[in-house]
C-alpha cells in the first residue's frame, strides 16, 4: 500500500534578503495537515503560499520556526516529500518511462518492481502509449500527468503540489483537476495543493486554508464536505457557491496590500 | 505561380525558404567570390605574385596530393589541434560543470580566468618555447592555452542556465546534493556542451598557424610560412583551403554527434 504522513507547520517565519529590503514573507505560520487529508491553501498572488511549499519540501530555509512531516523535522529535501511543481519539471533528456522510473531508481528499487510501477502510474495518468516519448513531444497537460505520475511512483509520504495547473489553458486545467481527483481516490496520499483559483480549491480539498497577503499567514480554515468522489457538477451547488463567495470575500480584503 | 512564390517567401522575415533556393542561394555567393577571383588573376587586373588564379592553385594541389605532401601536412596538424583540443576539454568540461554548479568553485576561479582569456596566446608562445621547448608539446600547449579559458567560461555558464526547478525536482524524488552535478546538471547541459565544443573545435584550428609559427618542421601553417618566404601563394592559398576544410569537418561531426547523444533537444 501507499504510505501517508502528516505535516504540521509550527510558527514558521521566512524572512529574506533582496537587494534593497528585507522581505517578511511568512509570519508565525501555523498549519497541520492529516494523514491521507487533501488540504488546499488558496492565497493572493505573493502571499508565500509557493514558498511554504518550498520549505516544506526543504527546498528552502526556514527563518524560525518548525516544520515536520510524519514526525520527522524536515531539515533538507528528501525522497518522502514529492513535489509537483507549476513550472515544467520533467528530465528532458529521459523518455516519459525514464522519468517515471527515475525516483525509484535513485531509491534502488529492483528492475522488475520498478517496471511495475512505471506501467502501473503511466496507466493512472492515461500515457502509458507514451512511455517511450521524450517531454519535448508531449503537450503542457501531458507533461504535468508525467509529473504527477513521477512523484507518485516514487510513493512520498506526502505529495505537494505547487500550482501544478497554472500554466495550463482551462480546458486542460478541468480535465487534470478530473484527473487528479480520479488519481487520489485511488490512493489517498496526504496532499497539500497550492492555488490561487477558489473554483479548484473547493473542488479538490477536504479543508481549505485560506491564507493573507504579505507577510503571509493562515485567515481562514474551511471545511469542504462534498462526498467522494466528487464531479466536477459541483461548482453549480449552492453550497459550493457560497463556500466560493466566502473565500473571495476573504482574498479580496486583501487585495488593497497587494502591490508593495 | 509555384514559382513565384518560392521567391516571394524570402522576402517576409523569419520565413522559411524553399531547402532548393537555400542551396542555390549558398552556391550563388560563393560563385560570385570565385568568379571575382578569376576576374582578378585571369583579367591580369592583380600580379600573380600576389594572388594566382584558381587554375594554379588546383594544380598545385593536384601536385602536393601526389607526392603525398599535402597528406602528410594535414595530417599533422590534425594531431596536434586533436590533441589539444581533446586534453583541453577532458578538464574544462567537468570542472566547468562544477564552476557553474557551485558557486564556491565559480568564485575562486571566476577572477583568473576572466583574466587569462583576455591575454592573446601569441603573446605567450615565447614563454611556452621556453618552458616545454620546440617540440610536439608546445604546439599543443598553444591551442589548449586558446580554447581551455574559453570552453571554461562557456560550459560554466550552460551549467549555471540549467532550471533551479530541474534540481529541486530531482531533490524531491531522492537525489543528494553529490549526486546533482552527475545526474541532473550533466545531462541537463549536454546539448548545450556539445554546442560549445562544436564551437571551440573551430577555434582551435584557427590557433593552429600560430602554434606552427615557431619551430614546426610540419603542418599546414609551417608549409604556408615556408611558401611565403618563396612566395609561393598558391600553396599559402591550399593550406588556407585545407584549414578551412578540416574546421568545416569537425564542427560538422559535432552536430552528428550531439544529434546522436542528445536526440531529445532536437
Amino acid at each position: 500500500m501507499t504510505s501517508s504522513a502528516d505535516i504540521t507547520v509550527d510558527k514558521v517565519t521566512l524572512r529574506y534578503e533582496t537587494a534593497k529590503t528585507t522581505v517578511l514573507a511568512l509570519d508565525g505560520l501555523s498549519l497541520s495537515v492529516k494523514p491521507n487529508e487533501f488540504a488546499v491553501i488558496v492565497g493572493p498572488s505573493g502571499c508565500g503560499k509557493s514558498s511554504l511549499l518550498y520549505l516544506i519540501a526543504g527546498l528552502e530555509g526556514i527563518t524560525s520556526g518548525r516544520i515536520s512531516v510524519g514526525g520527522k523535522t524536515v531539515e533538507a529535501p528528501g525522497a518522502d516529500r514529492g513535489m509537483v511543481f507549476q513550472s515544467y519539471t520533467l528530465f528532458p533528456w529521459l523518455t516519459v518511462a525514464q522519468n517515471v522510473e527515475y525516483g525509484p531508481k535513485r531509491r534502488n528499487v529492483p528492475e522488475a518492481a520498478r517496471k511495475e510501477l512505471v506501467e502501473h502510474y503511466l496507466s493512472e495518468v492515461g500515457l502509458a502509449e507514451f512511455r517511450d516519448h521524450y517531454p519535448s513531444q508531449l503537450s503542457g497537460g501531458m507533461k504535468q500527468r508525467v509529473a504527477i505520475a513521477r512523484a507518485l511512483a516514487n510513493d512520498p509520504a506526502v505529495l505537494l503540489m505547487d500550482e501544478p495547473f497554472g500554466a495550463l489553458d482551462s480546458q486542460t486545467r478541468h480535465t487534470m483537476q478530473r484527473l487528479l481527483l480520479r488519481v487520489w481516490d485511488h490512493s489517498h496520499k496526504t496532499v497539500l495543493f497550492v492555488t490561487h483559483d477558489i473554483d479548484e480549491a473547493i473542488l479538490l480539498a477536504d479543508r481549505v486554508f485560506v491564507m493573507s497577503g504579505r507577510p503571509g499567514q493562515i485567515r481562514k480554515v474551511l471545511n469542504v464536505d462534498f462526498a467522494r468522489p466528487r464531479s466536477s457538477e459541483i461548482v453549480l451547488d449552492p453550497a459550493f457557491i457560497s463556500m466560493k463567495r466566502e473565500i473571495m470575500g476573504l482574498l479580496k480584503s486583501d487585495e488593497g496590500d497587494d502591490d508593495h | 505561380m509555384a514559382r513565384k512564390s518560392i521567391f516571394s517567401a524570402a522576402l517576409v522575415p523569419y520565413r522559411a525558404i524553399h531547402p532548393g533556393l537555400a542551396a542555390g542561394l549558398g552556391v550563388l555567393v560563393w560563385l560570385l567570390v570565385i568568379g571575382l577571383w578569376m576576374w582578378l588573376t585571369y583579367g591580369g587586373r592583380v600580379p600573380e605574385m600576389f594572388l594566382p588564379n584558381p587554375g594554379k592553385v588546383l594544380n598545385t594541389a593536384g601536385k602536393l596530393v601526389a607526392d603525398g605532401t599535402l597528406f602528410e601536412h594535414t595530417l599533422a596538424s590534425a594531431q596536434v589541434v586533436l590533441i589539444g583540443f581533446v586534453l583541453s576539454s577532458v578538464v574544462a568540461v567537468p570542472l566547468g560543470l562544477y564552476m557553474g554548479t557551485y558557486r564556491a568553485v565559480q568564485a575562486a576561479l571566476d577572477p583568473l580566468v576572466n583574466f587569462i582569456r583576455y591575454l592573446p596566446v601569441t603573446s605567450f608562445v615565447p614563454l611556452f618555447i621556453l618552458w616545454i621547448g620546440i617540440g610536439l608539446e608546445q604546439r599543443v600547449s598553444v591551442i589548449i592555452f586558446g580554447t581551455f579559458f574559453q570552453q571554461l567560461v562557456m560550459i560554466a555558464d550552460a551549467a549555471r542556465s540549467v532550471p533551479r526547478d530541474l534540481v529541486n525536482a530531482a531533490y524531491t524524488l531522492g537525489t543528494t546534493r553529490n549526486q546533482t552535478v552527475r545526474h541532473i546538471v550533466f545531462p541537463a547541459s549536454l546539448p548545450a556542451v556539445l554546442d560549445v565544443l562544436r564551437v571551440t573545435v573551430g577555434w582551435a584550428w584557427t590557433y593552429l598557424v600560430v602554434a606552427e609559427l615557431v619551430a614546426a618542421k610540419s603542418g599546414l601553417g609551417y608549409i604556408s610560412l615556408k611558401a611565403m618566404r618563396g612566395f609561393q601563394v598558391d600553396i599559402i592559398f591550399l593550406a588556407i583551403a585545407m584549414i578551412g576544410l578540416l574546421g568545416l569537418c569537425t564542427d560538422q561531426l559535432f552536430r552528428l554527434l550531439r544529434r546522436f547523444a542528445a536526440p531529445w533537444a532536437n
